[in-house]
C-alpha cells in the first residue's frame, strides 16, 4: 500500500519541518509559563484560570493549534499565491477601517473590539504583505532593478506602513523596515540598506553630538566610498585623514581664536548673556561656525569630484555625491523631523534611549524598570516564580511587551541568551529552508518570515535592555496576546505547508 | 563558505543576537547596581530601635526608663497627591508646617533620593493613633514606634544627662556607628554609658509591590535582624537623697556632693539650678530656654566649677604640717584677730587664745595656719622655698586636689594647685616667700577646686587617710566597672594623724553653742557629725559658704561638700544644708527639733544676691 497515492506525495512525518514546529511549540510554552509568572502574585490562582493572562493565553495556544492544523491539513497551500492580492486588498481595508470604527489604546487606534475579544489588523497585514510580495517578486521576468518593479514592491511595502503610522502605532510601522533585508537577499543593491544605515547614524549623532560631528561623519564616509570605489584607498588615507583629523579639532582652535582675539572674560559674559537670551553684539570671530566653514569646504570640493567623475565616466560618484547632499539635508532636517514630525511621546522614547534627557520616573520608568529585572537576575536567574520584581509588579506591561524582563529575571543571563539562541535558530532554519525551495515564492516568503521575526525579536528585545526605545511590539510566540499569538502561529504555519508542499514531491 | 548573501545576512542575525547577548552580560553579570536597584525596589527595611538601657538608683528604683512615643515618617518619593489639610487636622499641626515641610523635600529631593526621613518627631500616642486610622489615605507617611526617656523622679537632671537625635557634626565623630534619626545620650550618665545604654539596632526586611504595599517578610523574616535591648545601668546615685538635696539647693547656687566613704560611691550630686527632669525629655524643644537661662544649669558646677576651697583647706594643711612635724597637737599658737607679718595682716575672727591644733580646727582659726604653712614653707628640712612649696604641692595632689579625680563623669575639671614653677613665673625666681603665698594656708589664693574635690576630702578623713575615687556607675548585672574605682588610694599624710584632725571636726560641730565651734548649726543628736566650714572671699560680692563633714564619726556612712555660692558664712548655709541631707540620709528624716532649720533652707532664697553676667 505504500506510496500508493502517489499524488498526495510523501507522508506528513517526512514532510514537515519539525525543527520549525518544535521550535514553534517550545517557545509558546515558554512563553505561556512566562506570561503566568509575570500575572503571578503572592496569592497564586491557577494557570489554567481563565480569567486570568494565562488562563486566556492558554486558549489561544489552542486555537492557535487549531490554526496550525487547518493550515497543514485543510487549507492548499497553492492557494496562497491566488488569494495573496485579495488578501492584501482587505487586511488594507481593515486597516484602514480600524482608524474610524477602533478603539482607542494608550493613544493609537489600531484595535477592533467585538465583546471581549480584541483584535489588531495590523498584525495580520504582515502576513498578507508577505504573501502578496512573494506573489509579486516571484513573477516571471521580475527584477528589482527595475524601477517599474522596484516602486511596485515599495508600494506593496509603504502602503500598509503608512496606514499603521495613521494609527499612531509607529513601532509596529517600523517592522516593515525589516523587509529591507529580504529584499537585499532578492537583489536589492546593499547600498540602500547602506544609505538607510547612514541616515539613522546622521540622524542619532546630530541629536546626540553636535550637526559639526555628523557633517564630519558624513564627509569621511563619503569620500571613502568614492575613493575605494575608484581604488585610490592609499589617497584617501594619506590626504583626507590628516583633514579630517584637523577638522576635528577645528571647533577648539576656533575657540581659542576667538579667546585670544576677544578675551575669556568677555566671551564668558556674551555666552552667558547668550543663555540667557539677551541680545548681544557678538565679535565678527564668534560668529564663525566651524560647521559652516567645514560644510563651505566640502562644497568647494565637490565640484572637483564631480569634474573627475565626468571625465572618468564614473557614476558611483555621482551618486555619492548625490548620497552626499541628501546627508547634509538630512543633518539639516533632523532637527525638523525630530520636533516637527515625530510625535511628543516617541520623541521622549528617543530622547531618553539616546541619554539626552533622563527622566527614571516618567518615560524612562518602564526601562530603567526593565534593565533592573532583567540585571537583577544575575547568571542563573531567581528561579521560576521567585523574581521579586515580576511578582511585585515593579515592570509595566510585563506580561506583553516586557515578557522579556520574566525570563531575565527568573532565569538569568543563561535563560535570556538560551531564548535569543532559539530565535536565532529558528530563523536560521527559516532562512535555510527557503533558500533551498525551488519555487521563488516559498523562498521569498519565508524570508518576510524571518525577517519579521528578527525585526521583533530584536526590537522588542533590544527595547526591554536599553538599545533600542520604548516601541511597543509583542516578543513573537512569547508575549501575551491573541493577535500576535495567532498572527505568528498562521506566518510561521503558512510557510512550513508551503516548505512541506515542496518536499512532498522532491 | 561562500559570502553569498544568505550567509551576509546570517551573519548579520549572528552579529544582532550577539549585541543582543552582549548587552545582557553587561547588565545581568557584570553590573551589580540593577542587583542593588532590584533590592531596593522591592524590599523595604525598617529599622527596629533597641530600647535604651535603663538607669536605676543604688536602690533599684528606676531613674530613667522608657515610654513609647512615635515618629512620622515620609518616603517622599511615594508620597502621592494628598489632602494636606486632612493630613494638618490629624497630625495637629498647621497645613503650612506640612507644605513647608514638602518643598524643603522637593528641594533635596536628589540628596533624599529614595530615602525616609522623619517629619515630625515624638508624636503622642493619641495623635499616632488619630493617624494610623487614615494612613492608608497618605502613601509615603508612616509612623515609627520609638522609646523615648522617661523620668520617674525629678532626680539628678545633670547627672543623668539627656539622649537627643544625632547630629551632622556627631555621624562625622562616629563614622558608621549612628545614621540620621538614631539617638544618642550627649551629656551625663547618658553620654558617659553610651555604649551599654544604646543595644543595638535591628531591621525588619518586607517585600513590596510596585504601588508600595507591604507584601510579605522577605525570606520569612530569616534575614531579619532583631534589636538587642540596650544594657541598664544601676548607678550609686540615691534618688531619694539626690531629689532631697535638690531641694535643699532650690533657690541657690553651688553644688551639694555627697559620698560613701568606703567605697567611693556617689549617692547624691547636685548642681544648682539643674536641668528639671522634664525638661530633658524632650531636650531639644527647652534647649533653647535652657542655655538661655543666665544661671547656666547644663554647667554641672559639681564637677566644672573651680573654686576656692576656703577654710576647710585647713584641714589639709593641718594634714601636712602633722606628717612634716612642724606642728603636733599640743602645738599652740596666738591668735590676735589674725596674723601680723611686716606691716601686713591676715584677719581672723574674735575667739580665745591661744589655742592647739585641734581648737584651730573647731574654731577656724586663720592665723594658727599662717604659722604652719610658714613653718612647712620655711623648713630647714628642705634646702629652698621652691623645694618646700614643690613638697606641699605634692602632699596636696595627693588628696586629690588640682587633677582631675579620674571619676567616670564626664567633663570633670582638674582645678589647680599652685607650685614653685608657678610662683617663679608670677613672682620671678627668688622673688617670693612664705608670706607672699600665705593666703595659702586658709585656702584662699589661686587653689581651685570643684566641689567634687571638696567631697574627696571629706571621704579621704572620713577614711582616715585614703579614698576611693568617686564615682556614679554601680557594678550591676551586665556592667563592671573599672577595677580603680575599688582601689584605695592613699595620701602621703601618715594615717594616725587623721584622728588628731577628726576630734577636731567633731568639736567644731558637736561643742555646742558658744563654745567656738563654727558649725554648732550642723549638729545632730546621736550622728556624730564631723564637719568643717568654710568661708570664701569673693571680691565680686557675698562670699561663698562652705561646709564638709562626715558621719558618724567612727563608721562613717557618709561625707558631703556643700558649697552655697554667695552664701556667706559657712555655718550660714552650707552647714545646714549639709547636715540636713546628713541627717535625712542616716535617720530618714528629720528631727522636729532641726524642723525648723530644713524649713528655713528649704525656703531660703538667694538667687538674688549672685550676680550674673
Amino acid at each position: 500500500m505504500r506510496d500508493l497515492g502517489g499524488h498526495r506525495g510523501r507522508g506528513l512525518a517526512k514532510t514537515i519541518d519539525w525543527w520549525l514546529v518544535a521550535c514553534w511549540f517550545l517557545m509558546i510554552m515558554i512563553g505561556w509559563a512566562n506570561i503566568y509568572a509575570s500575572i503571578h502574585s503572592s496569592e497564586p490562582s491557577s494557570i489554567f484560570d481563565f480569567d486570568s493572562r494565562s488562563g486566556k493565553q492558554f486558549i489561544w495556544m489552542m486555537t492557535s493549534l487549531g490554526l496550525a492544523g487547518l493550515i497543514l491539513f485543510v487549507i492548499p497551500p497553492r492557494a496562497y499565491e491566488g488569494l495573496s492580492l485579495f488578501i492584501y486588498g482587505f487586511t488594507i481595508l481593515l486597516l484602514i477601517a480600524v482608524i474610524f470604527l477602533g478603539i482607542e489604546v494608550k493613544g493609537s487606534r489600531s484595535w477592533f473590539a467585538f465583546g471581549p475579544v480584541r483584535f489588531q489588523p495590523a498584525e495580520i497585514s504582515k502576513i498578507s504583505t508577505s504573501l502578496l510580495l512573494a506573489t509579486v517578486m516571484s513573477q516571471l521576468g521580475y527584477r528589482i532593478g527595475r524601477m517599474k518593479d522596484f516602486i511596485i514592491t515599495a508600494a506593496i511595502i509603504l502602503v500598509p506602513m503608512m496606514i499603521i503610522v495613521l494609527q499612531s502605532e509607529t513601532g509596529s510601522a517600523l517592522v516593515y523596515v525589516g523587509f529591507i533585508f529580504m529584499l537585499y537577499r532578492e537583489g536589492l543593491s546593499g547600498w540602500l540598506i547602506f544609505m538607510v544605515g547612514m541616515a539613522i547614524l546622521l540622524f542619532i549623532l546630530t541629536l546626540t553630538a553636535t550637526p559639526y560631528v555628523a557633517l564630519l561623519v558624513l564627509v569621511g564616509v563619503a569620500t571613502l566610498c568614492i575613493f575605494l570605489y575608484s581604488g585610490r584607498f592609499k589617497w584617501w588615507l594619506l590626504a583626507v585623514v590628516p583633514m579630517i583629523v584637523l577638522f576635528a579639532f577645528l571647533p577648539s582652535l576656533m575657540e581659542l581664536l576667538s579667546e585670544w582675539v576677544v578675551g575669556a572674560e568677555q566671551m564668558a559674559s556674551i555666552s552667558a548673556a547668550l543663555e540667557a537670551g539677551e541680545e548681544v553684539a557678538m565679535p565678527f570671530v564668534m560668529k564663525i561656525k566651524p560647521f559652516y566653514i567645514l560644510l563651505g569646504c566640502s562644497i568647494l570640493a565637490m565640484p572637483f569630484f564631480a569634474f573627475q567623475a565626468f571625465r572618468e565616466g564614473n557614476r558611483f560618484t555621482y551618486l555619492a555625491l548625490l548620497g552626499f547632499i541628501g546627508g547634509i539635508l538630512l543633518v539639516f532636517s533632523t532637527d525638523f523631523l525630530f520636533n516637527d514630525v515625530l510625535q511628543d511621546h516617541q520623541r521622549k522614547r528617543i530622547e531618553v534611549l539616546l541619554g539626552m534627557k533622563e527622566d527614571p520616573s516618567g518615560v524612562g520608568y518602564n526601562v530603567n524598570q526593565s534593565k533592573i529585572a532583567i540585571g537583577s537576575g544575575g547568571f542563573f536567574g531567581k528561579g521560576y516564580l521567585k523574581g521579586t520584581q515580576t511578582t511585585y509588579g515593579f515592570v509595566p506591561e510585563q506580561s506583553t511587551d516586557f515578557i522579556f524582563c520574566t525570563v531575565g529575571e527568573e532565569w538569568g543571563f543563561m535563560g535570556t541568551s538560551l531564548l535569543i539562541l532559539m530565535f536565532v535558530f529558528l530563523i536560521w532554519r527559516i532562512i535555510h529552508d527557503a533558500e533551498r525551495s525551488r519555487e521563488a515564492f516559498t523562498r521569498i516568503y519565508g524570508y518576510c518570515v524571518a525577517c519579521c521575526i528578527f525585526m521583533h525579536l530584536f526590537i522588542n528585545i533590544g527595547m526591554t535592555i536599553g538599545l533600542m526605545p520604548v516601541i511597543g511590539i509583542p516578543l513573537p510566540f512569547i508575549s501575551y496576546g491573541g493577535s500576535s499569538m495567532w498572527a505568528f502561529t498562521i506566518m510561521l504555519f503558512i510557510f512550513i505547508a508551503l516548505n512541506r508542499n515542496e518536499r512532498k514531491y522532491f | 563558505m561562500k559570502l553569498n548573501r544568505e550567509n551576509k545576512l546570517l551573519i548579520g542575525l549572528c552579529t544582532a543576537a550577539a549585541i543582543l547577548i552582549a548587552k545582557l552580560f553587561s547588565i545581568q553579570i557584570l553590573d551589580e547596581e540593577y542587583k542593588l536597584d532590584a533590592r531596593n525596589n522591592s524590599m523595604v527595611y525598617t529599622t527596629i530601635y533597641p530600647t535604651r538601657g535603663i538607669i536605676h538608683d543604688r536602690n533599684g528604683e528606676i531613674l530613667v526608663g522608657n515610654k513609647v512615643a512615635y515618629d512620622l515618617m515620609v518616603t517622599p518619593r511615594e508620597v502621592e497627591e494628598f489632602d494636606t489639610l486632612a493630613l494638618s487636622r490629624v497630625l495637629d499641626v498647621t497645613p503650612e508646617f506640612i507644605k513647608e515641610k514638602m518643598a524643603e523635600y522637593r528641594r533635596f529631593r536628589r540628596k533624599i533620593g529614595w530615602q525616609t526621613v522623619v517629619m515630625i518627631k515624638q508624636m503622642p500616642q493619641e495623635t499616632y493613633m488619630k493617624f494610623a486610622e487614615v494612613a492608608y489615605k497618605f502613601p509615603g507617611f508612616r509612623g515609627q514606634a520609638r522609646s523615648i526617656r522617661e523620668y520617674p523622679f525629678n532626680a539628678g537632671g545633670n547627672l543623668l544627662g539627656y539622649v537627643s537625635e544625632v547630629d551632622a557634626a556627631f555621624m562625622k565623630r562616629h563614622p558608621d556607628e549612628y545614621k540620621a534619626g538614631d539617638y544618642a545620650g550627649k551629656t551625663g550618665i547618658e553620654a558617659a554609658r553610651e555604649k551599654e545604654l544604646r543595644g543595638e539596632k535591628g531591621y525588619n526586611i518586607w517585600l513590596r509591590d510596585s504601588r508600595n504595599k507591604i507584601m510579605s517578610r522577605y525570606e520569612g523574616g530569616a534575614e531579619d535582624k532583631e534589636a538587642v535591648p540596650g544594657k541598664d545601668i544601676t548607678t550609686t546615685i540615691d534618688a531619694h537623697l539626690q531629689h532631697y538635696g535638690q531641694e535643699l539647693m532650690n533657690n541657690k547656687v553651688g553644688s551639694l556632693v555627697a559620698i560613701e566613704p568606703s567605697t567611693g560611691e556617689i549617692l547624691t550630686m547636685v548642681s544648682s539650678p539643674g536641668i528639671d527632669v522634664e525638661m530633658l525629655a524632650d531636650i531639644g524643644k527647652h534647649y533653647g530656654e535652657i542655655s538661655a537661662n543666665p544661671y547656666k544649669p547644663m554647667f554641672n558646677r559639681a564637677v566644672q566649677a573651680p573654686y576656692p576651697p576656703g577654710s576647710v583647706f585647713k584641714l589639709v594643711n593641718a594634714l601636712i604640717g602633722l606628717e612634716e612635724e612642724v606642728v603636733y597637737p599640743g602645738t599652740q599658737y596666738p591668735c590676735r584677730m589674725g596674723y601680723h607679718f611686716g606691716r601686713n595682716k591676715l584677719g581672723c575672727h574674735e575667739h580665745r587664745s591661744p589655742i592647739n591644733l585641734e581648737e584651730s580646727i573647731m574654731m577656724s582659726c586663720n592665723a594658727y595656719y599662717c604659722y604652719v604653712l610658714r613653718d612647712l614653707l620655711e623648713n630647714p628640712e628642705y634646702g629652698s622655698f621652691d623645694e618646700s612649696m614643690d613638697r606641699w604641692n605634692e602632699y596636696v595632689k595627693s588628696f586629690g586636689f588640682g587633677r582631675k579625680l579620674g571619676s567616670d563623669f564626664p567633663s570633670e575639671l582638674g582645678g589647680f594647685v599652685p607650685d614653685s614653677r608657678y610662683y617663679n613665673k608670677v613672682y620671678g625666681k627668688g622673688g617670693w616667700k612664705a608670706t607672699t603665698v600665705i593666703s595659702l594656708s586658709i585656702g584662699q589664693g589661686e587653689l581651685g577646686c570643684t566641689p567634687l574635690h571638696l567631697a574627696n576630702l571629706c571621704a579621704t578623713i572620713a577614711n582616715r587617710g585614703y579614698y576611693h575615687i568617686p564615682h556614679i556607675i554601680k557594678d550591676s548585672e551586665h556592667v563592671e566597672i573599672d577595677r580603680k574605682y575599688k582601689e584605695r588610694n592613699y595620701t602621703l599624710v601618715d594615717t594616725l594623724h587623721f584622728p588628731k584632725v577628726i576630734k577636731g571636726m567633731y568639736r567644731a560641730v558637736n561643742s555646742g553653742f558658744g563654745s567656738g565651734g563654727t558649725a554648732s548649726i550642723a549638729a545632730v543628736d546621736g550622728l556624730d557629725i564631723c564637719g568643717k566650714t568654710g568661708t570664701a572671699q569673693n571680691p565680686h560680692g557675698h562670699d561663698h559658704s562652705i561646709f564638709i563633714c562626715f558621719a558618724p564619726m567612727d563608721d562613717p556612712k557618709i561625707a558631703v561638700a556643700a558649697y552655697v555660692e554667695n552664701g556667706g558664712f559657712g555655718a550660714t548655709w552650707a552647714a545646714p544644708i549639709a547636715s540636713l541631707l546628713v541627717e535625712k540620709y542616716l535617720n530618714g528624716e528629720i528631727s522636729d527639733k532641726r524642723k525648723y532649720l530644713e524649713t528655713r533652707v528649704l525656703e531660703g532664697d538667694l538667687m538674688d544676691r549672685v550676680k550674673v553676667k
